[in-house]
């Protein structure tokens, strides 16, 4: 009996150190393939220029139109979220603060939307497009994608607006600020930090994100020039010149890949650089300079 | 004085309007796809839709079932690659491993979270395809292009790891530490504590993490639209061609407008796959509201 236990402990010891390496070495291996792919089919010709004539039989050019668009997509999209996940999310922390079971609700409500997966928000966006009759454009595709992003924004400044003690809240209404004040003076400020990421961590869900931009933002060989243009994303791209069956336009698709995981990996390396520890440390300086400023 | 509250009162409002917004976007979602699917709904009946195979748009037959086949079966096979993966790699990083590699591995974890999934496609291109078509398919004596189900499923569950795995660690890490250690200090070994009391008290949790995981890899797209070759047919067997909803609805958007009633079958696709993804998540999320506030 103490045999067969202490073998079975082993065995799943074992085991499960032997899954946790798989696992790790294959998400290694995803990284591996798309850096040693796409490493050789980097160039400044493919960063620096738009597709010139024949680009997808193989021509000359790059595929600057897709780097330009996404970013002005994921930047716009951000920004878009940003206006309307600030409201919300200072709004359910001060505002709702004594009603927790509405709180709660909320919170629980705001997850689900996240799980609303990107091609049902693309194809809800097409819809209203068409019934406006609306074109592919930028502006579509930043609508879009920001109402997509808007659920995970709202939720991480949420956990982020969590954490500041309500005391603050009460000092400042003690001293007789309003609940806007209290809202963007102490609290914006006092979670700047961890805002930052949040919106980092939505531009980086926006930037990849191919399912709903492909009714939306549609595609083109330009660099768009202004909101109702339409306009070409890193993911699309690389998912039409994938398809191709000529090498040379492959290559760049590898390219693109490359030049996305960068983009992602940098920015959620930021990330999550900036929310280390960063939150405490500014509050202690905070509450120190606030107290050095009342003995002077 | 009166300005300030002015300034209050108009953000305040601002406020609930943008919370308004966000708490009617499913409802207009629900109607808006509702109200273009409606052309297709009187025309055929729901379970017609639904259960027949017959799929000829431009004979004004929708028959939904090749699609649904397909996206159960690959997201299906996907779960059972991944779950007992992610269970394992969970119990080995929170309970065997040194502390600094579980440090290591959360934000790592939450990275690979963040990848954007074509680029999960390009690799399944590159490497799962090839393995499927070469190594896999052949080994069970089967012709197989490498673009089936089995390779969107191997694709999916990859996919799917980081994302269940995040939140099995988040369960194993809520189950109280003393509740492990009266169980070893019974005379349990290791194994056997994480056994009958981390699994079994965090049992609800893994069941919704397997869940959110489910219905996050049947709304994937892309990376699944890349690999599993797009046929409309009933799979056979793991190593056919699949055509699932999500890589319908993104593949014929172009042409929607040409045939009759065709604008109106997509958005019946994305109806379906929007009710069967929004009651799961509000099922499970539910269960871990539940077993958190104990």
């Amino acid at each position: 009996m103490t045999l067969r236990r202490k073998w079975e402990e082993t065995f799943f010891r074992v085991l499960s150190a032997a899954v946790a390496l798989i696992v790790v070495l294959v998400l290694a291996h995803i990284i591996y393939t798309i850096i040693s792919k796409g490493f050789s089919a980097l160039s400044w010709e493919i960063l620096s220029q738009e597709p010139k004539g024949g680009f997808y039989m193989g021509g000359g050019g790059g595929i600057l139109n897709a780097i330009a668009g996404s970013f002005y997509l994921a930047i716009g999209a951000s920004l878009l979220a940003f206006v309307v996940s600030l409201p919300v999310a200072l709004f359910i922390n001060i505002y709702l603060i004594r009603y927790s079971r509405l709180l709660i609700g909320i919170r629980f409500f705001l997850d689900v939307l996240w799980g609303i997966p990107s091609i049902v928000y693309g194809a809800f966006a097409f819809t209203i497009m068409i019934y406006f009759g609306l074109r592919n454009s930028l502006g579509a595709g930043i609508v879009t994608v920001g109402a997509l992003i808007a659920p995970i924004m709202i939720r991480a400044m949420d956990e982020v607006l969590k954490t500041i003690p309500i005391g603050l809240q009460e000092a400042s209404y003690a001293l007789g600020s309003t609940k806007t004040e209290t809202a963007y003076k102490i609290f914006f400020k006092r979670a700047l930090p961890g805002f930052a990421t949040a919106v980092l961590l939505a531009f980086g869900r926006g930037i990849g994100d191919a399912a709903s931009v492909l009714f939306t933002a549609g595609y083109t060989d330009h660099v768009p020039r202004n909101l109702s243009d339409p306009t070409a994303t890193l993911p699309l791209s690389i998912y039409f010149q994938l398809g191709s069956p000529i090498e040379a336009v492959q290559q760049r698709a590898y390219a693109a890949a490359i030049i996305l995981t960068i983009i992602v990996l940098v920015i959620s390396i930021t990330a999550r650089v900036l929310n280390k520890g960063k939150n405490k440390k500014k509050f202690k300086t905070f509450i120190a300079s606030k107290r050095k400023k009342a003995k002077a | 004085m009166t300005k300030r509250n002015l300034i209050d009162n108009i953000s305040s409002k601002w406020m609930i309007v943008c919370l308004s917004f966000f708490l009617l976007l499913p409802v207009a979602i629900a109607t808006g796809l509702v109200l273009k699917s409606e052309d297709l709904l009187s025309a055929h009946s729901l379970s017609d839709l639904i259960f027949s195979s017959d799929w000829s748009p431009s004979e004004g037959q929708f028959g939904f079932w090749p699609f649904i086949l397909s996206s159960l079966w690959v997201t299906i096979i996907a779960l059972i690659i991944s779950m007992p993966l992610c269970l394992l790699a969970a119990i080995y990083l929170s309970q065997f491993a040194p502390k600094w590699v579980l440090e290591f591995m959360r934000p790592v974890i939450d990275i690979l979270a963040g990848i954007p999934s074509v680029v999960y496609g390009v690799w399944g291109v590159l490497v799962v395809v090839p393995f499927v078509g070469e190594t896999v398919a052949p080994f069970f004596n089967n012709e197989s292009l490498g673009y089936s189900i089995l390779a969107g499923a191997l694709v999916l569950s990859v996919m799917s790891i980081p994302y269940i795995l995040n939140m099995l660690l988040e369960v194993f890490r809520q189950v109280p530490i003393q509740l492990g250690e009266a169980s070893l200090a019974l005379g349990a070994t290791k194994w056997e504590t994480i056994k009958h009391v981390y699994v079994r008290k965090g049992a609800t949790g893994i069941l919704s993490a397997y869940g959110l995981g489910f219905s996050k890899a049947l709304g994937e797209t892309i990376a699944v639209m890349m690999v599993i070759g797009n046929v409309v047919q009933e799979p056979a067997s793991v190593f056919d061609a699949g055509y699932p909803l999500p890589a319908l609805i993104a593949n014929n958007y172009g042409e929607m407008m040409s045939i009759p009633s065709y604008d109106s079958a997509l958005m019946f696709g994305s109806l379906l796959l929007f009710v069967i993804i929004l009651v799961i998540n509000i099922v499970f999320r539910y269960l871990i509201y539940k077993s958190e506030e104990k």
